[in-house]
């Protein structure tokens, strides 16, 4: 039985805003099922009252100042964009989206 | 001795540069001159800088001649892998999806390369975004292992060890998120450090697992990385994970090593990662046994440790690095930056982002995405995210464990030599195991060097130092005192692009 | 067309349950994690940096004061503040989000468990609240090609990330049952004293017409006795007006449904000022996946007891003891002070007052005239062209006899089609009292011939007469009179 279907995979695509192919599906499918499948063991690990780590190297507390740096400017934060109108980022019409 | 500029090692550059003996012009131009002479075979570099770098020697030049106090690597070029942030030069973590992009400021640690006044040379090949072990997943094309330019130059980083193998750099800047720095080292028998976590600023090293991503040096020997390393590191205020301490002494600990004597010094030979295990090929297995051989030699006391979680740190690393990376990615939408795909004047917003993300993202990309996405998710991140995490816990005990009776551990740094080309493109599980020894580190936190410890068949083998949490040092200490007893595989003897 | 029962049908077969979650942008004159400046009103991304631009490589760094600023904000509304928290991140896509994650607080809250009382009708509500959290805000889009900026029917759009990452703090409540038929004014007295506390603290100029306080209103329906019903969510409620219209909407709308026997979907609707109707959103056909996970980028946060209680040593009257303060300063009735806050007027009149009017003058005015204006033009007080100062001058016109009730009304309207102050309206329009009182006495020497009746009357003992003679002079004078000066004339000369 495989850890990780072709239809879930290809929910994680749209999640993912991956507009993967159909091969690409059935190729993502079997390899990620058989790295899943390889890390099974990880599950069987005894982590009963280990405290998770999300941090290498833990720090508490490190804040900044509330002092304003320049910010960059404006050609330089346009020149990168991919289209560009009124000193903003044009993007296409938003469908089906949640406003 | 080769009187050549480019088989000098870089310590021994600057102060010929610092004495007058050499301008940097002269060593920058024979470094370029050496990239154009053999980076067509090679393919390490995305981008050739030569005129910025150029310009960078003659203020270095300058500097030193109006008797400005120089940094110790002051005029000395270095290539920077294309994952570090470069202001004015393209930067592409060899994805499509960052084509043409002109980053509009530096990473912290391009900063300091330029404060002590290091021409950067250009931008080194990849995987894309660092995924990788083989460099075979930029999207820019491969780049050959200058020991055999049928086999792969290591992963991520195989641009810039490579780039040191052939002696195109005498320095160049890696990044570390599972062994990155360590492993293409090893293959390509360059020496090259994965810093403690956050002693090294990530400000401009382009995310791929901000918990375990760590920029280092990469080098001929231990001494040159050491003292890059002093150059790069340091805390910086903005990198919340910066830890805020004073830089391990590395550069006295690269010097100290070099005299040979670990009297005093214990190491830990982790079980769970001693050579023998079915991983590592035999050849690796013989290098490895020699080099602690040498350092008991030397002095050391050697100690078995057990480290039982270790044996889980892969698999873990493989669900926490691509589960923040499927985040960390997320910005590559084409709205701001970077190519956009698809984007016909019909088609709607999410349309054109999930086409440019399809068009700009390869496929070991596009899996680890899917991957991280898998293990975040509703109903599957306690068992794999949120598990994995603990298990991260468990692998620090261990090292905390095992610190408490050793100075450092010590391992290979990858169970195999350079493979080929292609060779593990259909069992992605089998290449992952490229990072098996040097996950552990990272999962950690602590440093891990990569020092060559010989040949195995005629490529080269990595031998790894693992120290505690800032204890940087002690690592350049047993790596460099290794290096003393062995035959410097790049000095004269020249791999095969040498012949080219 | 939308079935809306009455509201008296509705509250006749329902129980409303309500919630609200507010988003709050701190003022803090840098984002939440980077130095950009945050000050309104830029030209469109001038204010973005590599880190709030999302570029390749930027990292986030938490700016202390929004921190600060949020712990004050849990301690006023009687949270409690944790001791070990941190960011996460919320994952999902969307083009005003420049990280495509919105770096949020997910399970560990800055604060959490607090309450926050209010009066409504002389009945006193306690909202709890559930936390109060730290994230950051998103751009903003402009969409072009559609009718009035609408995302509907819009062919493309422009993002401006000025905004993205100004610290915002969200405040929710638990849900809230047992307000009955009070529901929209509870609704809208809590998100009022919401904002007097937060305004009171500093940290926000909570404006909701900028869009620095927004509230997301949920209500849900059900019969008495039974389980509460499925919920709304009206997103972006942008004046207190608004939170109260939309509450007594959505109870209008659902009860109709649901007296039909038809089923409330969960959703989000907006909320449309110009009808005071809502509209759905869109209905999520997958729930959202938000794949939450801690921020690997930020330090945990372990807000010290000693920092917690440094910050609580700095928090200022509470508005709700302030105002009884006032009330007795001002010696107002209870009615009366309710009134002044319903009409949200505390600030104005105290601002009114300290400006140099009498109390009783400030509070005639802002509660009277001004919001006589403010209700026909449909804006709230503060949003009215006049400020307290000038209120404050107005009534010391009066005070000296240079205007009458009448005349400050007309400088009123001067002052608000923006003429200038009142002196400035009062000399430009001619609106002085006269107080020349050889004028006057002509005057009333004229009224006098005109009405022999009344004049007889007066001369006779009849004082109330001179009501009629005060009316000519009035007329006479085009009410630039003063009526009391005038009458003490009158009676001078025929007694």
């Amino acid at each position: 039985m495989s850890t990780i279907s072709r239809e879930e995979v290809a929910h994680l695509a749209r999640l993912a805003r991956l507009e993967v192919t159909d091969e690409e599906l059935d190729a993502f499918a079997g390899q990620l099922d058989a790295v899943l499948e390889s890390m099974k063991a990880l599950g069987e690990v005894d982590t009963e009252g280990v405290q998770p780590s999300s941090h290498a190297v833990p720090l508490v507390n490190v804040f900044r100042e509330d002092r304003p740096q320049p910010s960059l400017p404006r050609e330089a934060v346009l020149d990168g964009g991919p289209d560009t109108a009124e000193g903003r980022f044009r993007v296409p019409r938003i469908l089906d989206e949640e406003v | 001795m080769s009187d050549r500029i480019i088989d000098k090692a870089a310590a021994e550059l600057a102060a010929d540069i610092r004495e007058g003996r050499l301008t940097s012009v002269e060593v920058t131009t024979a470094f370029l001159d050496r990239i154009d002479a053999v980076d067509g075979t090679v393919g390490a570099f995305l981008h050739v800088d030569r005129e910025g770098a150029l310009a960078a020697a003659r203020e270095a030049d300058a500097a030193v001649a109006a008797g400005e106090s120089v940094s110790p690597l002051a005029g000395v070029p270095i290539a920077v892998k294309d994952v570090v942030v470069t202001k004015g030069l393209p930067t592409t973590a060899a994805s499509k999806i960052l084509e043409g992009w002109i980053p509009p400021y530096d990473a912290t640690i391009v900063e300091r390369v330029k404060a002590a006044r290091m021409p950067i040379l250009g931008k080194t090949n990849l995987d894309e975004f660092a995924m990788g072990s083989s460099t075979e997943f930029s999207a820019y094309g491969r780049t050959a292992n200058p020991w055999d330019t049928g086999r792969i130059p290591g992963g991520s980083g195989g641009g810039s060890a490579a780039a040191v193998a052939a002696k195109m750099a005498p320095l160049a800047i890696g990044t570390d998120t599972g062994g990155s720095i360590r492993q293409p080292s090893a293959v390509t028998g360059t020496f090259g450090a994965k810093p403690t976590y956050g002693s090294n600023s990530r400000y401009g090293v382009i995310a791929f697992s901000s918990s375990l991503d760590t920029p280092g040096p990469v080098s001929r020997n231990a001494l040159d990385a050491a003292l890059l390393h002093e150059v790069i590191s340091g805390h910086d205020p903005r990198d919340s994970t910066a830890v805020d301490a004073p830089v391990p002494p590395v550069a006295e600990a690269a010097r100290l090593g070099a005299t040979g004597d670990l009297s005093g010094v214990t190491l830990g030979v982790v079980t769970e990662l001693t050579a023998g295990s079915d991983a590592a090929e035999p050849g690796v297995v013989e290098a490895y046994r020699a080099g602690i051989d040498q350092l008991v030699k030397l002095g050391a006391q050697i100690r078995e440790v057990s480290c039982p979680s270790f044996v889980h740190a892969l698999a873990a690393y493989y669900l926490i690095a691509p589960a923040e990376a499927s985040s960390n990615l997320a910005r590559y939408d084409g709205v701001r930056y970077g190519l956009r795909a698809g984007d016909d004047g019909e088609r709607g917003l999410e349309e054109v982002m999930s086409l440019t993300r399809e068009v700009g993202f390869g496929p070991e990309v596009k899996r680890r995405i899917l991957l991280g996405t898998y293990a975040l998710s509703a109903g599957y991140i306690d068992r794999f995210y949120g598990q994995a995490q603990k298990v991260r816990t468990l692998v620090k005990r261990d090292f905390e464990a095992a610190f408490e009776q050793v100075d450092a551990l010590v391992s290979p740094t990858t169970p195999f030599t350079a493979f080929k080309f292609g060779e593990h493109s259909e069992d992605l599980y089998r290449m992952y195991l490229a990072d098996l020894y040097t996950v552990p580190a990272n999962l950690y936190g602590g440093p891990g060097v990569s020092v060559p410890v010989g040949l195995a068949e005629g490529l080269p083998v990595g031998f790894q130092v693992m120290g505690p949490v800032m204890g940087d040092d002690i690592a350049y200490r047993v790596a460099a005192a290794l290096e003393s007893t062995q035959e410097p595989l790049l000095a004269d003897t020249a791999p095969e692009i040498e012949g080219k | 067309m939308t079935r809306l029962n009455t509201y008296d049908a509705a509250m006749a077969a329902y129980e409303p349950v309500l919630g609200i979650e507010t988003h709050i942008e701190l003022d803090t004159n840098t984002k939440m994690f980077c130095g950009c400046s945050t000050v309104f009103g830029a030209e469109p991304n001038t204010q973005v940096c590599p880190v709030c631009l999302a570029l390749p490589g930027a990292l986030p760094v938490a700016n202390k004061a929004a921190v600060e600023a949020t712990i004050k904000i849990g301690l006023a509304l009687n949270c409690s503040i944790a001791e070990w928290t941190r960011f996460a991140r919320k994952n999902y896509f969307y083009p005003d989000m420049p990280k495509n994650f919105q770096t949020s607080q997910h399970e560990e809250p800055l604060c959490e468990d607090g309450f926050v009382d209010v009066v409504v009708d002389g009945e006193s509500h306690r909202i709890e609240i559930e936390r109060v959290h730290l994230e950051e805000d998103t751009g903003k889009t402009l969409h072009v090609g559609g009718a009035a900026g609408r995302i509907h029917g819009a062919t493309e759009s422009l993002v401006d990330y000025n905004r993205a990452g100004i610290p915002l703090v969200e405040i929710v409540t638990r849900p809230v049952p047992g307000t009955g038929a009070l529901a929209p004014e509870v609704a809208r007295a809590y998100a009022a004293e919401l904002r007097d506390i937060v305004r009171s603290l500093g940290v926000s100029d909570v404006r909701m017409e900028q869009g620095s306080m927004r509230c997301d209103v949920n209500v849900s329906l059900n019969r008495p006795g039974e389980e509460w019903g499925t919920r709304t969510e009206t997103k972006n409620v942008n004046s207190l007006r608004s939170v109260e219209r939309s509450v007594r909407y959505e109870i209008r709308r659902q009860s109709a449904l649901l007296d039909a026997g038809d089923k409330i979907l969960q959703e989000t609707r907006h909320f449309h000022e110009a009808t005071g109707e809502t509209s759905p959103g869109r209905s999520k056909e997958e729930a959202t996946d938000y794949r939450y996970f801690p921020e690997p980028d930020l330090a945990v946060m372990e807000p010290s007891r000693a920092w917690v209680e440094e910050l609580r040593a700095t928090l200022p009257e509470p508005p709700r003891k302030r105002r009884e303060r006032l009330q007795a300063a001002w010696a107002l009735g209870d009615k009366e002070m309710q009134s002044v806050v319903n009409a949200d007027a505390v600030e104005l009149i105290e601002a009114t007052i300290a400006a140099g009017s009498s109390a009783s003058g400030a509070v005639k005015w802002w509660l009277g005239e001004l919001s006589r204006r403010a209700n026909e033009s449909g804006v709230e007080l503060d949003a009215l062209d006049i400020a307290p100062s000038q209120v404050a001058e107005l009534q010391g016109m009066v005070d000296d006899g240079r205007l009458n009730d009448k005349l400050a009304r007309q400088v009123i309207d001067g002052v608000l089609s923006g003429e200038g102050g009142p002196a400035e309206v009062a000399a430009a329009r001619g609106l002085e009292v006269v107080s020349d009182t050889g004028a006057l006495e002509a005057a009333v020497d004229e009224a006098i011939a005109a009405n022999p009746d009344a004049a007889d009357k007066i001369r006779g003992g009849k004082h109330a007469a001179a009501g009629a003679l005060i009316g000519a002079v009035m007329k006479s004078t085009k009410g630039q009179a003063d009526a009391g000066t005038v009458r003490r004339i009158i009676l001078d000369k025929l007694s």
